[in-house]
């Protein structure tokens, strides 16, 4: 109990340094305070341009103009894109639910791929499959995830056709009317594009954990005891490769996060990632603000799931007596 | 594999034709890209989508381009930036990692949490910020690249220097009034050296492909530079009417350079590690 409300509280004053540090670069940047909050093409009246000043504390120091954010946001309010023309608040829970899906489905089919092929390979070690999921992955590893959608659309969805090519709908189509089938058509390609970023670590660390449990003794000693290395993985390997595999998976939320912004505009997917590009072209400092508040929430939510099943899986770290 | 085969390539050979297959591919790639003239790559409206060809290995662009010097230049930009903020980063990484673990107390406790604030924002999304901040442009992505790649080598260098800090070396060598800098720089950087180098060597890779991305994404170098990143976000506009060259090569070649360096690092790890030295 006493290691959670020691993780809360650094993860509170992480996020906190997360605003100040991402509100002091959004000031930083070579903009007028007053455009950064209502855009440069804005068209509202003086009276409306005073209000936001004022709302804003836009006149003060970067400290009072932070003080005044921060206050605001506090509550809850965000303030308004000037790309998307809504609250801050509104278009990240909206497009959230998109990249949501897209994370989940390809966090998924990446670790459980992952872990299999890991382990595939560890136990067939040295044969041509160990050789070959090694090369494939150091492959998928080094190459460009924005590279990999720009191939994936060229060959299955301008080639082949057997995908869409951008977009999370069938255009022109009422959002009420989309059927979960053709969500789920448009989600194959971009899932499967992130997914081959995260394969290759998962793979590569399962193995290499589970060649370390093969090398120890007690693995020995099962086989004298006669277990086949079938047996020696179920009953001995996985339950010590697990916890390690699972705390990679779940660290891993960061490079998901930052991989969802380029699968994204690849593919036109209409997520948090394609929104996080537009604000920065389009100088939206509040939804740039928020996003990155946003995403240091996510990489914060992973690292605590990844502790808490740590503690859950392996009681020596929940009592504290492992690692202090 | 046959017992005479493995006598002659073995691992530290391995290692070594690894090793020179990286340097040989960057340095090809930044002499090429010293060596290129704009008018290799200049508008030529009668040769617009020229698929590859013998006189256009990679094919044209929209406006008649030669992909392959512009990629070239490009992926000699990137090379660039990849050097120079992987330098800025390891200064900064051996820094604190030193001072943090010889100092310990407060100083550790505070670059520990520095390098927590700096992870827990996704990475992708930290260099969009500085970028911004910066004013996007060349300078924008130089500054986000090289100030963004510390963290991880950071503790890499402080878990290896508090495993000597204990030494009776460096306990001796305090004794004898030396100051902690002087142990630092004399007892504990020559210690870590090996293991912090293939950090570095690990970290350019990574560096490369982020100065992609954040260029792919608009927010590097701009669009009349040469640069993978700028080239890939071009052929993104035409990949839907079949332009498949416009993408496929250029990514090929900072895939290849990724991935060289990549088996060089690792390789190099492996023979450092004592514990898979007898494998």
């Amino acid at each position: 109990m006493k290691r959670l409300v020691k993780l809360v509280l650094r993860m509170a004053s992480l996020l906190a340094a997360v605003s100040i540090l991402a509100f002091l670069m959004m000031a930083k940047a070579p903009m007028d305070p007053l455009t950064a909050y209502i855009g440069v093409n804005s068209t509202i009246s003086e009276e409306a341009k005073e209000e936001a000043i004022e709302y804003w504390n836009l006149d003060g120091s970067p400290v009072e103009r932070f003080l005044a954010w921060a206050g605001n946001t506090l509550k809850g309010d965000f303030g308004e894109s000037i790309v998307y023309k809504q609250p801050v608040l509104t278009v990240i829970k909206e497009r959230f639910q998109y990249s949501l899906a897209l994370m989940l489905a390809s966090w998924l089919c990446s670790g459980i791929f992952g872990f299999a092929l890991g382990v595939l390979a560890a136990v067939y070690k040295d044969s041509i499959l160990d050789k070959v999921i090694k090369s494939v992955c150091l492959v998928f590893q080094s190459s460009p995830t924005f590279w990999v959608g720009l191939l994936a659309l060229s060959i299955f969805a301008v080639n082949l056709g057997w995908f869409p090519i951008g977009l999370a709908a069938p255009m022109g189509k009422l959002a009420s009317e989309v059927t979960l089938g053709e969500r789920v058509h448009h989600l194959i390609l971009p899932a499967a594009t992130l997914s081959i970023l995260g394969i290759g670590k998962i793979t590569l660390y399962t193995r290499q954990k589970l060649l370390e449990i093969l090398g120890s003794e007690f693995i020995l000693y099962a086989k004298a005891r006669g277990e086949g290395i079938w047996q020696i993985v179920g009953r001995h390997g996985l339950k010590n490769i697990a916890i390690p595999a699972v705390t990679v998976q779940f660290a891993s939320f960061s490079e998901l996060f930052g991989g969802i912004a380029l699968a994204e505009s690849v593919f036109s997917y209409p997520g948090i990632g394609s929104a996080v590009t537009a604000a920065g072209l389009g100088g939206d400092v509040p939804l740039l603000l928020g996003i990155a508040i946003f995403s240091a929430l996510f990489v914060f939510t992973g690292n605590f799931i990844a502790n808490i099943l740590y503690g859950a899986i392996d009681p020596r770290i929940k009592e504290g007596g492992f690692r202090g | 594999m046959d017992e005479e085969k493995s006598i002659f390539w073995n691992r530290r050979r391995q290692t070594a034709c690894s090793i020179w297959a990286a340097v040989a591919y960057l340095a090809i790639g930044l002499l090429a890209g010293l060596l290129i003239s704009p008018q290799w790559y200049q508008v030529d409206y009668h040769m617009v989508f020229a698929p590859p060809s013998f006189i256009h290995p990679f094919g044209t662009d929209y406006m008649g381009r030669d992909m392959f010097f512009r990629s070239l230049k490009g992926l000699s930009n990137s090379i660039m930036v990849g050097l120079a903020s992987t330098a800025v980063s390891s200064v900064i990484a051996l820094a604190l990692g030193v001072a943090a673990a010889v100092k310990g107390g407060v100083v550790d406790r505070f670059v520990n949490w520095c390098v927590d604030l700096c992870m827990g924002i996704p990475h992708l999304i930290l260099l969009l910020l500085i970028s911004f901040m910066m004013g996007r442009g060349a300078k924008g992505v130089l500054a986000a690249v090289a100030l963004t790649h510390w963290p991880e080598l950071t503790r890499l260098v402080r878990a290896e220097v508090l495993q000597i800090c204990s030494a009776q070396y460096v306990q001796a060598s305090y004794r004898m009034g030396k100051s902690w800098l002087q142990v630092a720089w004399s007892h504990m950087v020559p210690q870590v050296l090996p293991v912090y180098l293939i950090g570095v060597v690990l970290l350019f890779p990574h560096a490369i492909m982020h100065e992609a991305a954040v260029t792919f994404l608009g927010f590097g170098f701009p669009a009349e530079v040469p640069a993978i990143g700028v080239v890939l976000s071009e052929s993104m506009s035409y990949i839907a009417t079949g332009k498949w060259w416009m993408a496929v090569f250029p990514g090929l070649l900072l895939l290849l350079a990724v991935l060289l360096l990549d088996v060089a690092g690792e390789n190099l790890k492996r023979l450092v590690n004592p514990n898979s030295g007898n494998e």
